[in-house]
């Protein structure tokens, strides 16, 4: 078959799974990439049932820096797209007593994203197409007691993605930086969420789909946030202080 | 770690409500480590069934879990996850030419409760329930242990299983047949009857006929008591696969109480009765249409208003039905308390299965919004139903009492009595298992 296919990195996550999903819907074969292998052969399996597309799962390990290139290297047939959608939430207070912590929410959410990413938009630029889906967060719009390590890594992450942004619209591939806000996912599920705020995994994978058929620069899936995110980034530092957020 | 989330839950018929911790489970592993740790439970599948069967102070929902594991497109079986709808196997099949060999009136179903009730379909008479479709069942037992059973294989845990409503294990997987079709198309014949009499006379004439289904006018009385509608179906051979789900329309709030009443009920079912040709007339109409009518309208459960309402089904052996169907349509159009959905069929053979609903002879189903009065009439009504050797359906059941309930079901004790010896008892209980000490 000579269809296109899309790299998903951290296809583990909730996000990932329905975005394979939408992609193999329209046709897309599917590299389903992370460190657990065994999950992912169903979900594999799966897909291929449903929409009779070819997939392919490859084990990746975003923290092995130097496997990176010899990753991208090896794959049989090279991408048209990549979602990048491995990232680390944590807890906050740990990461401030345990340095280790926090250094493992920054490398897996920025330090990752960057080896990896440098390597697909050298590939990318060359034949002048692809596009390239970055996971962001809300969380990077603004500094937080709550979540800043978490948050200023998103906030890196993305930054770095409008960066590629710019660079890589000389070369006709195009950038997403997608920002869901809450997500009902695995990660999220111990927390209570306000279910009007929530987003569920399809509603993201289609906007994420409608994003790169629009070509989008930056998506917040449910609009709300784009609203909510704009007045906390425009507060008043003398007042944002004193709110607990 | 297990998240538990606080949540107010009911069944379809939105009676009763419970608010319990709902636990998601991510895969087989996850439940396997909670399973000792999490006290006793029900599972719960996409919360279609009526009354309370799947409510519990802790449930266990297993409906992210729904993958296809394998597929034979040579012989149509199917391996899949048990949180799998029956609305995603249609659309991935039918354009492929196959089809469910056993659904419900809605497709809106795991798999896995699907198989907990033992559901039935319009080819009953001919098909049998879900579990004839059925190759292997893959469930965790209270231990957390994993066992697989089918007809073959350990097949009394098949049979309590099949129909068990969930009271054996979490089953986790399912092993089945789907039939092959040629279109997406069915050949609808309507007979339209004047009575009861005539209704009956139809089911035999049409026996024949893969589906068949009777829609009847519970309000009508004296000589008319009993007009229906049958509809029959066959698959069409037009060729014609290119499925695609209608995009259902949505009642977007609770109905108040007062619009379903006496005479807008009476006034509906009198007009959907005359509507139809007289005597016999035939339709070309596709799948959805013909299986899943109600499918089309999202949350129609909101038109019996915030309080909910019961479905009432019981079937009644065949040579006593037109008796017993005839006293209790009468005791129903007397008290005025109709429904405009009420659904007869003719069953075929019952199965083995220690809990399954169907047996040879005539079902009926109603809706009967909840309202004052409506618990003593339907004790009325049960003991119609016993006295003439009928049953309750459980899957949608509110109300029952543990006396009628078990007069029905001629094998409850082996079922009681397998639960009990292989500790399922002390592990999965249900509103419903309490309530009738199942």
């Amino acid at each position: 078959m000579n269809s296109n296919w899309i790299l998903i990195l951290g296809a583990g996550s909730d996000i990932a799974i329905a975005t394979a999903h939408k992609y193999a819907q329209s046709g897309y074969s599917i590299y389903l990439c992370s460190r657990n292998i065994e999950e992912l052969r169903k979900e594999a399996k799966d897909i291929e049932i449903r929409y009779e597309v070819n997939t392919e799962v490859l084990y990746f390990d975003a923290l092995d820096y130097k496997s990176h290139q010899k990753f991208y290297n090896n794959l049989p047939v090279k991408p048209k797209g990549v979602l990048l959608a491995f990232g680390l939430l944590g807890e906050q207070k740990v990461q401030q007593e345990e340095f280790e912590l926090a250094k493992l929410v920054i490398d897996t959410n920025y330090v990752s994203a960057v080896s990896i990413l440098e390597i697909i938009s050298q590939s990318f630029e060359k034949t002048k197409s692809g596009f390239i889906i970055g996971i962001s967060s809300v969380a990077g719009d603004r500094g937080r007691s709550s979540n800043y390590i978490y948050g200023s890594s998103k906030a890196g992450l993305s930054t770095y993605l409008e960066g590629l942004q710019h660079r890589l619209f000389k070369s006709n591939v195009h950038v997403l930086i997608v920002k869901p806000g809450f997500v009902a996912t695995k990660m999220t599920a111990s927390m209570n969420l306000p279910s009007l705020l929530t987003a569920r995994p399809d509603e993201v994978s289609s906007a994420i789909y409608e994003g790169i058929r629009k070509k989008k620069n930056v998506i917040y899936v449910k609009s709300v946030w784009f609203f909510i995110m704009a007045l906390i980034k425009n507060t008043p530092k003398f007042i944002f202080k004193k709110t607990s957020l | 770690m297990v998240n538990k989330k606080k949540m107010k839950l009911s069944g379809w018929g939105r009676y009763p409500k419970l608010i319990l911790d709902l636990i998601n489970i991510k895969n087989e592993k996850h439940l396997k480590i909670i399973i000792p740790s999490i006290g006793n439970f029900i599972t719960r599948g996409n919360g279609r069934s009526y009354g309370d069967s799947s409510l519990s102070s802790i449930c266990v929902s297993n409906i992210k879990n729904n993958k296809i594991l394998e597929f034979n497109n040579k012989t149509g079986v199917i391996r899949c996850e048990s949180g799998i709808l029956l609305s995603e196997i249609i659309e991935i099949f039918v354009p492929r030419g196959w089809f469910l060999k056993v659904t419900p009136g809605t497709k809106l179903i795991t798999v896995g409760g699907a198989i907990a009730s033992d559901v039935h379909g319009k080819n009953h008479h001919k098909d049998g329930c879900f579990s004839t479709s059925l190759i292997e069942i893959r469930l965790m037992l209270s231990d957390g242990s994993i066992v697989n059973c089918s007809q073959q294989k350990n097949k009394e845990l098949f049979l309590a299983t099949c129909g068990g409503m969930g009271l054996t294990g979490v089953i986790l997987e399912a092993t089945f047949s789907l039939k092959s079709i040629l279109s997406q198309n069915i050949k609808q014949t309507t007979i339209k009857t004047k009575n009861l009499h005539q209704t009956f006379d139809a089911f035999e004439k049409y026996a024949d006929a893969t589906y068949s289904v009777a829609w009847i006018d519970c309000l009508s009385k004296g000589d008319t008591i009993g007009r229906s509608l049958l509809m029959t179906g066959e698959f069409s051979d037009d060729g014609d696969l290119e499925y695609s789900s209608k995009k259902a329309v949505s009642v977007p709030f609770n109905f108040p109480s007062i619009v379903l009443n006496y005479f807008s009920v009476k006034l509906f079912n009198a007009l959907y009765y005359f509507k139809a040709k007289q005597g016999v007339s035939h339709q070309n109409v596709g799948l959805d249409s013909f299986f899943f009518p109600l499918d089309y309208i999202d949350s129609w459960n909101r038109i019996y208003g915030r309080n909910g309402f019961v479905q009432y089904q019981f079937i009644l052996p065949k040579k006593e039905s037109l008796e017993g169907l005839t006293k209790i349509l009468e005791k129903i159009s007397d008290m005025g308390l109709g429904s405009f959905l009420a659904v007869l069929k003719l069953y075929g053979k019952e199965n083995e299965n220690y809990l399954s609903f169907p047996m040879e002879g005539y079902s009926l189903a109603l809706d009967f919004k909840i309202q004052k009065g409506l618990f003593d009439f339907l004790k009325e009504l049960d003991q119609i139903v016993l006295e003439y050797n009928g049953r309750i359906y459980l899957a949608k059941d509110s109300r029952v009492s543990k006396s009628v309930f078990e007069k029905g079901y001629s094998n409850i004790n082996q079922f009681r009595e397998f639960r009990k010896s292989q500790g399922m008892k002390e592990k999965f209980t249900s509103l419903q298992s309490e309530r009738l000490g199942l």
